[in-house]
Parts: C-alpha cells; structure tokens; sequence
C-alpha cells in the first residue's frame, strides 16, 4: 500500500460505491433486494414461550423440543407471514420457544392458532335417571393415557357428505389413535359418542358397528370455511408439549416505520454534523475526514446488508453512535499531526509520525469499547444484541476507515508526502 | 491550564457530584422497568381530548382486573403509556375491546407483556454483564500500562481507570432515579444497562487516551521531570482530543435526542450525561487522581 496508494485507494472508492448501490439500490434506478429490519421497525410480535416439558422423559427432550418447534413453525406458516422465525432458547428456568411475527395484521389470531391444541374428545352418553352425562372414556394402552385427542391425527382433509353435500372433516388416526378408536367403537355399538373438539360438541352420533382402520368423518354443521380451518389446524399437527405464553411483545407498524424513520433522520443529520465539525476544526485535515466518514458508513451498512444482519431499532441507535466514535481515530492523529507540526516537522513527516504515534492509544481505547461490546453480545437478550453487533462491527470498520482511508487518501492527495520520504 | 496545581477544586467538584448523583439514587432508588419485575406496557392512541384522569378512571371502573396501574402520557406520539401487571393474551383483548367501545378510535401502538421469571433472568442477566465488563476492563487496562511502573505501579492506572468509570456511572445513575420520582417515570430497563456499559467503555477510552500520553511522557522523560508536571503536560497536551472525540459523540447523541425515535429518549439521554461527565472526568479527575495517589504513597513510604 505504501507503494501504489492511489491503486488502493480507488480499490476501497470502488467497493464503497458498490456498497452504495448495495445499501440503496432504488437511488440507483435498481430493483430493490430488502433489508432485514427487526420487529421493532417494521413492526410486529415477539412471543416467548415457555414450554413444560415435566410430562416428557428427559431422553425424549431434544426431540420433543425440536418436534414443538417443527410443529409451531407450521401453524405459524399458515399466516402467510413473511420470514416468521420460530426457534428454541434456554432460559434459566427451563426451556423457551421464540416466535417471531413481522408485519402481522391480527396477532390476536395467530397467538391463539400457535398455543392451541385441536383437543378432539370422544365422550359416551351415561344414563343418569333422566338427564343424560357425558363421560371421557380412558382405555389405557400402553400405559398412556388414551384420550383420542388432536395428536393421534395423521392426516385431515375436507370431504363432502355424498347425500347432503355438506363438508365435512375426514380424520385418519395413527395406529395408536386407530386402537384407540376401534376399542371406542367396539363397546358402544348402539349407543351414542359424543364429539367434543376443543370443549365443544360437534355431534352426537349412534355408533352402527366397530370401526377399524383409524377412518373417522366428523359431519357437524360447518361451511367450507370452518371445516377448512379445521382440517388445517389437524394437519399443522399438535403440540407435543404443553406451552404457555410469558413474554409478548407486539409493535404496531405505524410506530415501527415512524421509529425506523426517526433513527434515519437522526443518523442522516448527525453524520451531516460531524462532517461539518471535522472541517470546521482540522480545515484541508478534516476534509479527508469527513470523506473517510461517507466511506465508513457505506461500507458497515453494505456489510450488514451482505450479511443480512437483522437491523433492530437498537441496532440502528449503536450504529449511528459509532458514526460519532468513527472520526475519533482521526481526531488523535489529527492531534498528533498537529503537534509535530509544531515542533518543526514538515506537513508530510508530520502526518506520517501523526499516524504511528497515535495508534497505540487508538488501539488501547478501541479494545475497552469491543470488550464491552463483546460482553453485551454474549450476556443478554435479542434486542440488546442488536446493539451489540453494530456496535462492535461499527468499531471495527472504523478503525480501518480512519486509519486505512484517510492514510490513503492524504497520501494520494498532500503531494509532498512522497518527497519527503 | 494548570490542572494538577488546581486539582483540590476539581476533585471537591467531582466529591459533590458524586455525593449527589449517589443521595438521589439512594434517596429515590430506582423504578424498575416491565422488562426487569415484569409486568404490561401498553401504549395507546386514544382520542385526542382524552386525559389521564379519564384512562384511569376506565381501568379502576371497567378494566380492574388490570390490577393497580400507572398511566404516563407520550407526548410525542400523542398516546398514553399504560402499565401495570402482566396478563394474558385473552385478557389484553378483552381490555382492548373494552378500551375501544368507550374510544372507537383507539388505536394499539405497541404492546408488550412480560412474565416476572423472564424479568428477574434478564435482570440478572444484565448484572452479570456489568461485573463482567467491569472486570475485562480493569484486567485490560492494567495489561495495557503494564511497561509503565514508575513513579506508580501499571494496576494504580487500571484502579484509578475503575475510580472515573464509577464516576462516570453515579452522574446518568443519579438523574435516572431522580427523573424515576417525578411524572417523567423514567425506569431502568436492559436499555440502561446498555447506556451505563456503553459510558463504562467510553469512559475508559476517554481515560486511556490521557493515560497513554502520561506514559510516553514518562518512558521519554526518565524521571526527569517531577510525576505532577508529567501529568499536567500530558493532560494539557490531550485536551483538545480529549473533547473533540467526545463532542462528535455528544453531536450525533443530541441529534438522536432531539430528532430520534422517542422509545429510546432515556436511553440517549442516559448516554449524554455520562459522555459528557467522561470528557469533565478524563480530564479534571483521572490524572489528579493519580498524583494523589502517589503523592500518598510516597509520604507512606519516605519517612521510614
């Protein structure tokens, strides 16, 4: 670099302009490939889940967690929203389950469709004096307790009653479900079974003969609405453990898109300020500066895109901090520039010893604030890592950007460097 | 300036603001945010003649399930923040449709409910990592001046470092519980604790600049010149930089609190205050400091 810094520079001016194109592409007259904006900004929900696995034998774990998970992120692909997430953390209480919704309408729905397990019951008619009761029968297989439910469901499809022409749901039961469902029908032949989903009679038929084979068809009164969401909620399968919600929180995407405009504004000014203060403050100095500050920006707001590192509101503030921390690389050489100046050295000598005399304490002050970053990132939440992340990547690439850059750029721009060597 | 000839003033400056910022936290002690106790915070547009009165009288007389509840008006986005104990799903809709049948035009900006097991892990959490970054820090500053052991041994400079980081703290600390007592209801949250790591490293970066001049100064000098008028030296000639790197910081910080998003006003401002108490500190408090230190140490150890 030192031989060629013209080459470089117009190497880092390029990719910048790359970035640019990358970050905006709609300025450029270019479709747009979408950024990754948190819920915070585009608003929507982040739900946590508790899950209760105190049923499930510790072995199983891993399995049933990863089943909950499958499972959820099925229901939820129902709603058509884009990119849900839906993945697994530990808490220290015990296991949680994320589920993140961006750009959701009626949360209200899809908070109920994602805790909800279609509970189908069968119940048979007691004879009590004159009123009748329903009874859950139990026929222990294996030990587990066999209440036909939701989770013996393999499969569930809208039919139509070939005689009325109503639909209907068709269930098909797996071979547990299938036993279950036979035993069920073998002891009440003439007798009436109720169907309860979720606490709800659906219908009372007489059963007519043993059923085997796991084949089922709930008639009940639907439209081809309701037996369609039926037949989805079967199909998305239930839960297999229990999951209560403890954490919400839901933004609505008028407040997100004021946020995510706020925090553009502001970052848009502030760098318009500091810009100007460089300037103002280290004349021909400061406006190298103030390039390597436009070149900063474009390049960590390129690599977040690259990454597809998803922009938080918090993320955006540590951003927009770090554009404050960028120049302070170029304030301690400036300084130092400054000084040698003073003491008698020309405008080129100066610069170079301004550049390796400040670096141990650029250095030294930019490990305490990657250390702190650092611990942000790995002790806490989500949101707060946001923040993290930007900060730490904003450090980075501004280390290179006042230092690299603006080396280059004085270089390439303050002719007597060369000759001084 | 002649700081270090000066320094009893600036050190019984910084002795009161610390005093203070130290009385109003304990004295107000701070509101926990929903995200630390758990809880529900709610933030409502409502019709633009509503009053607080008004949302509060609705929640006692139609919604006092909700419990005991506070309710704060945002005025940048026209809305009430409303909170009080966590609920459930069902329970937020029943409340709203309640909410929306007195005010058709209510409208939901943001909801959030948090269950008190997530809040004491996230405050705990939160802990941790102060004590964590506390520690890296210290153990990183005494490695940085480890060359440096005369006339005062490298881990003085990391303890003296700590000394203005804690300084740099109690100032935001001390404002956040004071604002917490008045209708503002500023609260502590994981945003804070964010603020106070960000301050705790700016601080130090703040403090090393000055630091790594006192130490080049001193490995130039030989013990030339007397530690007092190495320091003085060092800080004068840092100054500059010293407050230019910080106002770069505080220029963009006031931008993002004049024009940024208002769900982060607290955070910023918590920021300011301890940027700018960093860049009084780094100077006037971090090198005095030092020579009291081994001004001590010296009249311990020279009469024997």
């Amino acid at each position: 670099m030192r031989r060629h810094p013209g080459l470089f520079l117009t190497i880092i001016l390029s990719i910048t302009i790359l970035a640019g194109v990358f970050i905006y592409p709609k300025g450029f007259g270019l479709s747009t490939s979408p950024w990754r904006l948190g819920l915070d900004l585009v608003g929507g929900s982040h739900l946590i889940y508790k899950v209760d696995l105190s049923k499930v034998s510790s072995a199983d774990h891993a399995s049933v967690l990863n089943g909950l998970r499958d499972v959820i992120e099925n229901r939820v692909n129902l709603f058509g929203v884009s990119e849900p997430q839906v993945y697994l953390s530990k808490g220290s209480d015990g296991n949680n389950l994320v589920v993140e919704l961006a750009g959701i309408k009626k949360i209200e729905d899809a908070i109920k469709m994602i805790g909800e397990t279609p509970l189908l019951e069968f119940k048979e008619v007691e004879e009590n004096g004159s009123s009748t009761e329903f009874i859950t029968p139990m026929f222990p297989i294996d030990g587990v307790p066999t209440a036909l439910t939701g989770r013996h469901v393999k499969s569930a499809q809208v039919t139509f009653d070939p005689n009325t022409n109503k639909p209907q749901v068709s269930l098909e039961f797996n071979d547990e479900g299938a036993q279950i469902f036979e035993l069920l029908t073998e002891a009440n032949v003439g007798k009436v079974v109720a169907i309860f989903l979720d606490g709800v009679l659906i219908e009372a038929p007489v059963v007519q003969t043993k059923i085997s084979g796991g084949q089922a068809v709930i008639s009940g009164n639907f439209n081809i609405q309701t037996a369609k969401q039926l037949v989805e909620r079967f199909n998305a399968g239930a839960l297999p453990a229990p999951v209560t919600l403890i954490n919400q929180q839901t933004i609505s995407a008028t407040l997100g898109a004021d946020s995510l405009h706020k925090a553009l504004m502001a970052g848009l000014i502030g760098t318009l300020l500091v810009m100007i203060f460089m300037v103002l403050y280290y004349r021909y100095l400061g406006i190298f500066a103030a390039i390597a500050l436009v070149i900063y920006v474009s390049l960590t707001l390129g690599i977040f895109k690259l990454f597809s590192i998803t922009m938080t509101l918090a993320g955006l503030a540590g951003f927009i901090l770090t554009i404050g921390m960028a120049v302070d690389a170029n304030i301690l050489i400036f300084e130092r520039v400054k000084e040698e100046i003073k003491r008698g050295l020309s405008r080129a000598n100066a610069i170079e010893e301004g550049f390796k005399r400040a670096w141990p304490s650029i250095r030294d002050s930019n490990i305490s604030t990657i250390i702190t970053a650092l611990v942000l990132y790995f002790l806490t939440s989500s949101f707060v890592k946001g923040f993290a992340i930007t900060l730490l990547m904003g450090v980075a690439v501004s280390m290179f950007s006042a230092i690299t850059t603006t080396r280059l750029l004085l270089k390439t721009f303050v002719k007597d460097i060369h000759q001084a060597k | 300036m002649n700081i270090i000839g000066q320094r009893k003033i600036y050190l019984t400056i910084s002795a009161i603001i610390v005093v203070v910022g130290l009385f109003l936290v304990f004295n107000f002690g701070f509101k926990e945010g929903i995200d630390f106790k758990g809880g529900t915070l709610w933030q409502i547009k409502l019709d633009e003649s509503t009053t607080t009165a008004e949302v509060e009288e609705l929640f006692t007389t139609q919604i006092s399930e909700a419990g005991e509840i506070k309710v704060n008006t945002d005025i940048t986005n026209d809305a009430f923040l409303i909170r009080f104990q966590p609920i459930s799903e069902p329970d937020h809709q029943k409340f709203l449709s309640v909410i929306k049948a007195k005010y058709p035009t209510a409208t939901e900006l943001s909801f959030q409910s948090i269950g008190p097991s997530i809040g004491a892990q996230l405050k705990k959490n939160a802990m941790i990592a102060v004590l964590l970054a506390i520690i890296a820090v210290s153990l990183y500053i005494a490695f940085a001046f480890r060359k440096v052991s005369r006339p005062i041994s490298s881990w003085k400079y990391g303890i003296v470092t700590m000394a203005t980081l804690l300084h740099d703290i109690v100032v935001p600390a001390g404002l956040i519980a004071y604002l917490g007592s008045t209708a503002h209801g500023a609260e502590i949250d994981s945003n804070f604790v964010v603020a106070l790591l960000v301050i705790m490293g700016f601080s130090v970066h703040d403090t090393i600049v000055v630091f790594d001049r006192i130490r080049e100064n001193l490995l130039h000098q030989r013990g030339k010149t007397e530690f007092g008028e190495t320091i003085n030296q060092s800080v004068n000639q840092t100054m500059a930089r010293s407050i230019n790197t910080s106002l770069t910081l505080i220029i963009v910080l006031l931008v993002m609190f004049f024009a940024g998003p208002v769900n982060l006003k607290y955070f910023i401002l918590t920021l300011l205050v301890g940027v700018a108490t960093g860049v009084y500190s780094s100077i006037f408090v971090a090198s005095p400091l030092l020579l009291v230190w081994q001004r001590f140490s010296e009249r311990k150890t020279t009469p024997k």
